[in-house]
């Protein structure tokens, strides 16, 4: 079976580097899943959870936002903050979700919307989290 | 002539200066192998971000809607220079060399009759430039509290930086730092970071991408980001040559002590040798005379 080359990296470091199956990503325009072979495509990214799923299993990433660039035998993943799922915590959500309150506060009126929706892509991952 | 006494007490001072410098040079050569995985760690994210760039540059050249900061704002009367240098001294000549780039910078754009801006990152390079420059300094970022640099003090900075583009305070923007080659080379640099500019891509690229959203909005996303991640890994850079220049420096004051201290032995020993004839030939000539 093909497989899809896919990177997650951080300013900091490079998280995972891996064949694939395929990888879910929460792109701007809706979530979106790339399998191998899938047409040249960029998007950005919103807060969610990029998951890669690799022999049977899937490795789970929180990303706060970022870009992800894919092409027929490659996914590279730019996110601007990246934590695998099992190390984020709560404390981590509230800061971002606090700080995308604050954005929003601020945000002209032409921004409003683009920043009510981060903030509200925090509350669902709150939500998730709690769950 | 300096007595025994005085000789005894400059060894020991000059031997516990070379302590104090070889204990230096190692913490360097510690904090240096760690910066350099630092810097990297953060290499594939700033390549890729170049490449992504690279491609929507390409893909937006000529739209009239590309943002400000692929096109400039089609002046280039005021210039700013973001000079990155250390917190910190006793690291030979790190700061100056970047310094001295930067300010070659500052006379030529001022020889062309430009408005030249200058923000420092780092105190070293704030204390050089304020004596010509003073008037110049718009902002300085402190990084003496950063132990270890993260992307969000890049951030911070780019924010702090793209802000005031964003506000018409500036047309053109110079970054300088040193690149870190070895450890006994470090080669200070200075490359236009803003309007950005994109390494030409071979035409050989292949099939057109899709966008989404589209071009402008992904440009507009991006190129506040690869500013920052640009600042990231020039501050990551910075890092590792400002470990590397201090440890080669400490190196040089290790090995000079060393030397200072065979000579100070030899005058010692000499001194103390003559002052024993001279007690021998005084006690001889007192027998004698009897």
């Amino acid at each position: 079976m093909a497989s899809i080359k896919v990177d997650l990296v951080s300013p900091e470091r490079m998280l995972a580097s891996v064949d694939a199956d395929m990888a879910q990503l929460p792109g701007m325009m809706g979530e979106f899943t790339a399998l191998p072979g899938h047409a040249p495509f960029l998007s950005t990214l919103r807060p969610g959870i990029v998951a890669i799923h690799a022999g049977g299993k899937a490795d789970e990433y929180f990303v706060t936002g970022g870009f992800a660039e894919v092409s027929q035998e490659a996914v590279s993943v730019l996110a601007e903050q990246a934590v695998p799922k099992g190390e984020l915590t709560r404390a981590f959500l509230d800061e971002r979700l606090s700080e995308a309150e604050a954005a929003l506060a601020a945000a002209p009126e032409a921004g409003k919307a683009a920043a009510a929706l981060l903030v509200n892509d925090y509350r669902t991952a709150l939500q998730a989290h709690g769950a | 002539m300096p007595s025994l006494k005085d000789l005894k007490n400059r060894i020991n001072s000059v031997k516990n200066t070379r302590k104090i410098t070889k204990a230096m040079q190692m913490v360097a050569a510690a904090k240096l192998r760690r910066a350099q995985e630092a810097a990297e760690a953060a290499r594939p994210y700033a390549e890729r971000m170049e490449g992504a760039v690279a491609n929507l540059a390409a893909a937006a050249k000529g739209s009239p809607t590309a943002p400000t900061l692929f096109t400039g704002t089609g002046r280039d009367d005021t210039h700013l220079l973001l000079v990155c240098t250390s917190e910190r001294g006793l690291c030979g000549g790190f700061n100056s060399a970047i310094v001295r780039l930067a300010r070659r910078k500052i006379a030529e754009l001022q020889a062309a009759g430009k408005t030249v801006k200058i923000i420092t990152v780092g105190k070293k390079g704030r204390d050089q430039l304020r004596r010509d420059y003073g008037a110049l300094l718009v902002s300085h970022v402190d990084m003496t509290d950063v132990k270890r640099v993260g992307y969000g003090d890049a951030r911070k900075v780019a924010d702090d930086v793209l802000g005031r583009f964003a506000a018409g305070e500036f047309d053109v923007c110079w970054l300088f730092y040193s690149v870190f080659k070895s450890v006994i080379a470090q080669e200070p640099v200075g490359p236009q970071i803003i309007p950005v500019t994109a390494p030409e891509q071979s035409a050989s690229e292949g099939p057109g991408y899709e966008y989404e959203p589209d071009e402008d909005a992904i440009l507009a996303d991006l190129l506040p980001r690869s500013v920052a991640v640009r600042i990231f890994t020039a501050l990551l850079e910075n890092a590792a040559s400002e470990q590397g220049a201090r440890m080669s420096a400490m190196d040089n004051a290790t090995r000079n002590a060393g030397d200072m201290i065979d000579r100070l032995n030899m005058q010692y020993n000499r001194s103390r040798q003559a002052a024993i004839t001279t007690e021998l030939i005084e006690i001889i000539a007192g027998a004698e005379a009897l």
